[in-house]
C-alpha cells in the first residue's frame, strides 16, 4: 500500500535555470578545464534589437508605388565627394567589408574581389596588407590603415582607390586582435615582418596618433602622400556613434564607416564580442544626427555594417540615413562558409554548420578562413566570385523591390517615414514609430 | 639647389614637386624654407634626392619616405619618418613621440633626444638616437635596430619581437618580455656600422643589447600576469 502511494505522488519537473543555463554551465566547465577565455570569430550571437524589428509601411492612398518590372529604381552611390579628387562610383550601395589576408586565404580574397567587381562594388583589404590576388581582381579596392600597419606601404596606398583609417570595429570596439600562430604561413609572416608560427598581435591604438586632433593631421599626411586623390574613410566601432561620427567629420573624413556589434571579426574573446559595443540598429540614427548637425549628411557618406544579411536589411539601413552598407560575414557565407555540405567535418571539429566560428584555428573545412594548402585547394575563387556576385545582386534586387513598393525611384530616397517598429526597443533605437502608433520612446511631446 | 618657400608655395605644391622627382632627375638637391613647424613636410617621396628643411617640422615629416635623404635642421614633431621604407632622415634637434613608427627600412638619425614610443612597432628600420629616448620606446618592435647613445625611459621594448635594441646609458625599466642579451661579434658589427653612418663617436663596447625573451610569442594562460 505504501509503495503504491509513493508511486502516485506527483514529482517536480526538472527545471533548467534561466540564469545557469546549459550553455552557460558548459562555458563554466570549459573555463575550469582550460583556464583560458574562449576566443572565436564572428560577431555577437546574442539576440539584440535588429533590422528584423522594423517593417516597411509600403505605399497606400497617400503614396503611390513604382511598377516593379518597369519603373527604374536607381542604386548607384558615390563615396568620397567631400575632399577627394577621385570619388568612388559604385553601381550598388552594398560593399565588401575589410577582412584580412591571413584571416582569409588568398583565393578567398580573390573571390571577394571577383564577386564585388562583377556586381559593381568595392572590396576592402584588412589587417595584413594588400595582396596581388585582391588588387588584381578588385575593380575598386579600399585599403585599410590599421593600428598594426602590417603590410602598409606608400605604393599600395597609391594603388588603392580609397583609404580606410580603422579606429575600431563593431565586434571589439576598443580592442586589438590576434592572429594565432597556426595561421602564420611563410607568406603571411613575410607580409607582416614577423617570424612564422608566432601569434601576431594587432594593436588597439594607432602607433603614431592619439585622439581626433592627431587624426586630422594623420589624414592630412595620407592625402599628401596620395595627392588628395583618394577618398579617406574613417571606420569606427559602434559605441558612441554621435560623438565618434562628429569627431571623424571634424578630422576630415570623406566617409564614415560605422560597424555595429553584430559585425564579425576573425578572432577575439567571446566575452568582448558579446558584451562590448552597440547593436547596429542603435548606431545609425545618432550617426546620421551627427552628420545632419554638421550640415554634412550625404556630403560625408555613411556606410553601415554589422549584421547586414538581406535586401531588407540594406533598405532599412538606407532608410535610416546610411548611404551604403558593408557585408562581411554574409559574404563569407555566400562564398561557402558554414555550408551544410561540410557537416561531417564540422562535427569532427566539435561544431555544426551555421555555428562554426573557430576561424582563428585555420581548420576551416570550406577552405576560406585558413592558410592550409590542402583546405585552400577546396575553394574555387571563380565559383566563389560567381556566388558572391549573385548574392550581391539579390540583395540589390530585394532592396529595390522594397523601395519601389514605398514609391521611391532611388534607394537613397528611402526614409525613416517608410518604417515602423515592432518593439519598443527598436522604436527607441531607430526613432521610428511603434507599429500602429505615431509614437516612439524619447519623441518630443510624449 | 632649388629652394621652396613653404609659406609662399604651400604644402600641396611642395609635396607634389618633391614627389614628382624621378630616379634620373638631375635636380637632386632641395631646400625648404619657412617650414615653421608645418605638418606632413616631404611625405611620400620616392627618388634619390636630398631635401634640407631649414627649421623645425610638425607631425609626420618624411612620412613613408623611400630613397630620399631628408635633413631637418631643427626639431621634428610626432611621427617623424613614420613607416619609412628606405632612404635616410636626419634631425639635428629633438624628435617628438613615435619617431620612426612602423618604419620598414632606411636610417633615421636623431641627434638630440627622442620622446616616448620611439621606434614603436618598427618593422626593419634602423634608428640611431644620439641623446635619450622616452618611455615605451620600441613597443611591439618587430625588426630592425634601435641605437640609443643616452638613456632609455620606462618599459623599453615592451612586447618586443625581433628588433635589436642597443643602449649606452641607463634603462629605467624593461617592458614585458624584454631582456638584456649577450652582445656578440655580429651585434658589435651592426652597431659599429650604425654609429659610423649616423655620425656618432660613441664606442660600440659601451653599449648593452636588449631583445625579446620570446616568452610571449604564443599565448599561454600561465603568462596571463605578464599582459
Amino acid at each position: 500500500m505504501k509503495d503504491e502511494q509513493q508511486r502516485f505522488v506527483s514529482q517536480t519537473v526538472p527545471i533548467q535555470s534561466a540564469t545557469f543555463s546549459n550553455p552557460i554551465n558548459a562555458e563554466i566547465r570549459r573555463a575550469a578545464d582550460t583556464g583560458i577565455y574562449d576566443i572565436r570569430g564572428g560577431g555577437a550571437k546574442r539576440r539584440v534589437p535588429h533590422f528584423d524589428d522594423l517593417l516597411f509601411l509600403g505605399a497606400s492612398i497617400s503614396r503611390y508605388p513604382l511598377e516593379g518590372y518597369r519603373e527604374k529604381c536607381d542604386t548607384r552611390v558615390t563615396l568620397g565627394t567631400r575632399f577627394a579628387k577621385k570619388p568612388i562610383e559604385l553601381d550598388i550601395p552594398v560593399t565588401i567589408a575589410g577582412m584580412s589576408f591571413g584571416a582569409l586565404s588568398g583565393p578567398a580574397k580573390e573571390a571577394l574581389g571577383r564577386g564585388a567587381s562583377a556586381a559593381g562594388t568595392s572590396t576592402t583589404t584588412g589587417d595584413g596588407g594588400m595582396t596581388e590576388e585582391e588588387r588584381g581582381h578588385s575593380k575598386t579596392l579600399v585599403y585599410q590603415c590599421l593600428p598594426s600597419r602590417y603590410g602598409m606601404n606608400p605604393d599600395d596606398l597609391r594603388r588603392a582607390d580609397a583609404i580606410e583609417v580603422v579606429v575600431g570595429q563593431g565586434a571589439k570596439p576598443g580592442g586589438g586582435g590576434m592572429l594565432l600562430g597556426q595561421k602564420i604561413s611563410d607568406r603571411v609572416a613575410e607580409m607582416r615582418n614577423l617570424p612564422k608560427g608566432i601569434d601576431q598581435r594587432s594593436a588597439c591604438r594607432h602607433p603614431d596618433w592619439t585622439g581626433p586632433d592627431d587624426l586630422e593631421i594623420k589624414i592630412l599626411e595620407l592625402r599628401e602622400i596620395t595627392g588628395w586623390e583618394k577618398p579617406i574613410y574613417v571606420k569606427i566601432g559602434g559605441t558612441r556613434p554621435y560623438f565618434d561620427t562628429t569627431l571623424a567629420i571634424k578630422a576630415g573624413a570623406d566617409v564614415v564607416v560605422l560597424d555595429g556589434m553584430q559585425g564579425g571579426t576573425a578572432a577575439t574573446q567571446d566575452v568582448f564580442i558579446e558584451h562590448v559595443g552597440l547593436p547596429t540598429l542603435a548606431c545609425i540614427r545618432p550617426a546620421v544626427q551627427a552628420l545632419q548637425d554638421q550640415g554634412l549628411h550625404r556630403e560625408v557618406q555613411l556606410i553601415v555594417s554589422g549584421g547586414i544579411r538581406t535586401g531588407a536589411d540594406v533598405a532599412k539601413a538606407l532608410a535610416l540615413g546610411a548611404d551604403a552598407v558593408a557585408v562581411g560575414t554574409a559574404a563569407l557565407v555566400a562564398l561557402g562558409d558554414n555550408d551544410p555540405k561540410w557537416e561531417d567535418e564540422y562535427r569532427k571539429l566539435g561544431t555544426t554548420h551555421g555555428a562554426y566560428d573557430d576561424w582563428h584555428e585555420g581548420q576551416d573545412p570550406a577552405g576560406i578562413t585558413t592558410q592550409s594548402p590542402d583546405l585552400m585547394a577546396r575553394f574555387d575563387p571563380l565559383e566563389g566570385g560567381r556566388r558572391l556576385k549573385n548574392y550581391l545582386k539579390v540583395l540589390t534586387l530585394e532592396a529595390q523591390t522594397i523601395a519601389r513598393a514605398c514609391g521611391h525611384n532611388h534607394l537613397h530616397n528611402l526614409e525613416p517615414e517608410d518604417l515602423c517598429a515592432l518593439t519598443m526597443e527598436a522604436a527607441a533605437m531607430a526613432r521610428v514609430p511603434l507599429a500602429g502608433t505615431d509614437w516612439y520612446p524619447g519623441k518630443a511631446g510624449f | 639647389m632649388q629652394t621652396i618657400d613653404l609659406e609662399a608655395q604651400g604644402l600641396r605644391a611642395l609635396n607634389a614637386t618633391l614627389q614628382a622627382q624621378k630616379d634620373a632627375s638631375n635636380q637632386t638637391a632641395w631646400e625648404i624654407v619657412n617650414a615653421r613647424g608645418s605638418h606632413a613636410i616631404a611625405v611620400g617621396l620616392d627618388a634619390p634626392i636630398e631635401v634640407t628643411v631649414n627649421g623645425s617640422t610638425g607631425y609626420y615629416c618624411a612620412g613613408m619616405n623611400k630613397q630620399a635623404t631628408v635633413h631637418v635642421k631643427g626639431s621634428a614633431g610626432p611621427g617623424l619618418a613614420e613607416n619609412m621604407m628606405s632612404g635616410t632622415v636626419i634631425v639635428e634637434g629633438d624628435a617628438s613621440q613615435y619617431a620612426g613608427a612602423t618604419g620598414r627600412g632606411g636610417l633615421l638619425v636623431i641627434k638630440g633626444n627622442a620622446s616616448s614610443r620611439c621606434g614603436i612597432s618598427m618593422k626593419g628600420i634602423d634608428i640611431v638616437v644620439h641623446g635619450n629616448i622616452g618611455h615605451m620606446s620600441a613597443f611591439m618592435a618587430q625588426s630592425g635596430n634601435l641605437v640609443v647613445c643616452g638613456d632609455a625611459g620606462d618599459a623599453l621594448g615592451d612586447s618586443l619581437y625581433e628588433a635589436r635594441l642597443f643602449v649606452r646609458g641607463s634603462v629605467k625599466s624593461l617592458g614585458a618580455d624584454c631582456e638584456e642579451k649577450e652582445m656578440r661579434p655580429e651585434h658589435l658589427e651592426i652597431l659599429t656600422d650604425l654609429l659610423e653612418r649616423s655620425g656618432s663617436d660613441a664606442k660600440p663596447e659601451e653599449f648593452r643589447r636588449y631583445g625579446s625573451a620570446r616568452q610571449l610569442y604564443n599565448f599561454d594562460v600561465d603568462n596571463a600576469a605578464a599582459y
